[in-house]
């Protein structure tokens, strides 16, 4: 059963707004890192250099802030703060959870590894995951900050399970956890928290899993508190309608990278939660032109109507170089504006949205 | 009387230094990755890498010594992308795993390659340089089946054709091997992807090609859950395999219980024991209570040889619990003497 997206979508609408239309723009929430902070992350390391941990908090501090203000300078309605301090995104949460450990990393493709950590015993909240990374994104930015939180289906799936009869019991017990943690989230100011589970990609016949879990989540979360779900790159026919029974407020996906082709699978039976749709390719290096993003824009209203659309790219966009993911960004902010403005002049037929009028 | 022998289906995770050193030498591109024609300081690292994998069977006291696969940067499907008739493309999800690998799409005739063998020929050289150095070599090789499923054609343009043409290409690919004991075929599309009803004769057939290459005894390593009935009593009677590997861990080991006990067995028969996906280590003993378990099950099955080893390629785990995984499976033979 999906949450209430009409409560607390309005609190993100600009009270400078340009248009009548609001599409909510966001980004799904890592970003690249300066150069410069790689440099720093790998001193710190280094025995013999004496840029010590109180030297990398002020590079992190410093990185956030930019980027957070790389984001608003792009336009977008919500920013986050690109994930700067995060390393990976199973490996950030598994270091401040009590019951895992980690023995090294393992292989993901090619040369591309992650230090995926094992669950040894009950996993239990030891100290804040996010709350301090909140309060200083909060701190600096103009804008309302959206906190992308890795999911317990994915931190519990993509970790070795030594301690738990099985991994589902696992991901239940996560869940309490990251209910605990939005919890305190809130207490901070917190109203919008995106729970990234790309692993539900993986092993789609889980989805009941997921929505046992996102109920755990969201128990005592008031509706003015946006929740969303973002998974990416999958055959989205398998858990689809069945995400219309989910807790959620808004549904993040990567349709671009696919060239759209499963938007016919969102359009039958009706799309409950608001749609977060991924217009820009997070896979690409190439800076699609506004009008090109425009179009895909269109896609999106094909499932839900303007008030139910949010406009974010396909995924996070760490990979990119970090000029790509900026021109992207700021195209794609202008692409929303644009086809904003054309829905208020009666430009676009709500009803045949990819019909040139 | 059983002899029960420890070995593992290749394929290991490299060293966490090998990991940095490649990654500085290679890339992390998919165009960065191996193309057969390595050399200098990344051949040089990947002898290193082989004489280390060595050495971990040896130390632990396997029955049977692989090479181990370090250049496999593609997993199973890597003798097709080195393989010149061969473009890669894209990077595909491997099984439903968080691992990938490059697309092989196949588009000439599948030719002699010979970079198997190579391996092969490198880890005999290492052994016989060892105190043990009549260590028996076990060779390892993806089953055509599962090769098959793993790639794309763009030649051969028909489904058993191109199962044909892979099982051809793997065939002569063994002639050219150096004297093994074993050869472990991993066929893990078996259980996740099955020959569809009617096709089951064609993958036997497939399978029996590359068997018959080889006078080494064939294990034909399945894994990830239990074999449909009717492809399982295929596979016993038609591949020519010495054994048929059967996971005990993934999956429900009753139905594979249930189609030993329904449709006999192979002459030998390799049992995945320990869990190549998960660090928790197993103890010998415990390992050694699933052999007994399983032997016990099918009392009318008297096995020549009954093979201990991994549900899966060990590549999965982190260094320290790979090694941790051979020891158990090592003790364990000697828990069961």
């Amino acid at each position: 059963m999906v949450r209430n997206p009409s409560a607390n979508r309005a609190q993100f609408r600009p009270t400078d707004h340009p248009n009548e239309s609001f599409l909510l723009t966001t980004v799904v929430g890592s970003y690249p890192k300066p150069k410069w902070l790689n440099r720093a992350d790998e001193l710190v390391e280094d025995p013999d250099s004496k840029f010590d941990d109180d030297d990398l908090e002020e590079a992190h501090d410093d990185a956030c802030r930019l980027i957070t203000h790389e984001h608003e300078r792009a336009g977008l309605d919500t920013v986050v703060d690109g994930e700067m301090r995060r390393n990976e995104m199973v490996e950030f949460f598994a270091e401040r959870i009590d019951g895992y450990e980690f023995n090294g990393p393992v292989k993901v493709w090619g040369h591309n590894y992650f230090d995926k950590p094992s669950v040894v015993e009950d996993v239990a909240y030891d100290e804040p995951w996010l709350v301090d990374e909140f309060a200083f994104t909060t701190n600096v930015a103009e804008r309302p900050v959206k906190v992308p939180i890795t999911g317990p289906y994915t931190l519990g799936f993509w970790a070795f399970n030594e301690a738990y009869p099985s991994t589902e019991e696992l991901v239940y017990d996560l869940a309490d956890l990251v209910n605990e943690e939005i919890e305190k989230l809130v207490e901070a100011g917190a109203r919008y928290v995106q729970i990234d589970e790309p692993a539900l990609a993986t092993t789609p016949e889980d989805h009941a899993i997921v929505g046992e879990a996102l109920d755990r989540i969201v128990s005592g979360i008031d509706e003015d508190v946006r929740i969303g779900l973002h998974v990416c790159y999958g055959d989205y026919s398998r858990i689809y309608p069945e995400i219309n029974d989910f807790p959620i407020d808004e549904f993040d996906v990567e349709l671009c990278n696919g060239d759209y082709e499963q938007i016919p699978t969102f359009q039958d039976p009706e799309f409950e939660p608001d749609l977060a749709l991924g217009v820009v390719d997070a896979h690409t290096a190439e800076i699609e032109p506004v009008e090109e993003i425009k179009a895909n824009i269109r896609q999106g209203l094909r499932v839900v109507p303007p008030e139910k659309l949010t406009i974010s790219p396909d995924c996070g966009l760490k990979l990119l170089p970090r000029e790509i993911a900026y021109g992207k960004t700021e195209n794609m902010v202008e692409a929303a504006r644009q086809v904003e403005a054309e829905i208020d002049a009666g430009e676009i037929d709500l009803d045949a949205p990819l019909a040139d009028d | 009387m059983t002899e029960r022998v420890a070995a593992t289906p290749g394929i290991y995770p490299l060293p966490d230094w090998a990991k940095g050193t490649l990654s500085d030498l290679k890339g992390h591109q998919k165009g960065d990755l191996l193309s057969g024609d390595e050399g200098g300081e990344i051949a040089e690292t990947y002898d290193e890498v082989r004489a280390e994998f060595v050495d971990d069977q040896l130390e632990a006291g396997l029955d049977r010594v692989v090479e181990g696969e370090g250049r496999w940067d593609d997993m199973i499907a890597h003798p097709l992308t080195v393989h010149e008739s061969v473009e890669t493309g894209g990077i595909v999800r491997y099984y439903d795993n968080n691992n990938f690998y490059r697309d092989p799409r196949v588009v000439d005739d599948l030719g002699f390659s010979g970079d198997v063998a190579a391996e092969l020929e490198a880890a005999a050289d290492l052994i016989a340089g060892t105190d043990a150095g009549d260590a028996p070599l076990a060779a390892t090789l993806p089953g055509p089946y599962s090769l098959a499923t793993l790639a794309t054609d763009e030649h051969y343009g028909d489904e058993g054709a191109f199962q044909a043409a892979i099982a051809d290409f793997l065939a002569g690919e063994l002639e050219a091997f150096p004297a093994h004991e074993t050869l472990f075929l991993l066929e893990p599309s078996l259980v996740t992807n099955p020959p569809a009803d009617g096709t089951e004769e064609r993958a036997t057939d497939a399978i029996a090609t590359v068997a018959g290459a080889t006078d080494a005894d064939v294990v034909v390593q399945t894994y990830w859950g239990a074999l449909d009935e009717k492809l399982y009593a295929h596979l016993v009677d038609e591949a020519d395999a010495d054994a048929l590997g059967l996971d005990l861990v993934a999956g429900d080991r009753d139905d594979t219980v249930y189609n030993v006990q329904e449709y006999g067995a192979t002459d030998s028969v390799s049992l995945g024991l320990v869990d190549g996906q998960n660090t928790l280590i197993e103890e010998p003993e415990t390992v050694a209570e699933r052999v007994e378990w399983f032997e016990g099950q099918v009392p009318a099955a008297d096995f020549e040889t009954t093979y201990l080893t991994p549900n899966t390629e060990l590549f999965y785990l982190p260094e320290n619990k790979y090694r941790a995984k051979l020891n158990a499976l090592a003790a364990a033979t000697e828990v069961l003497e």
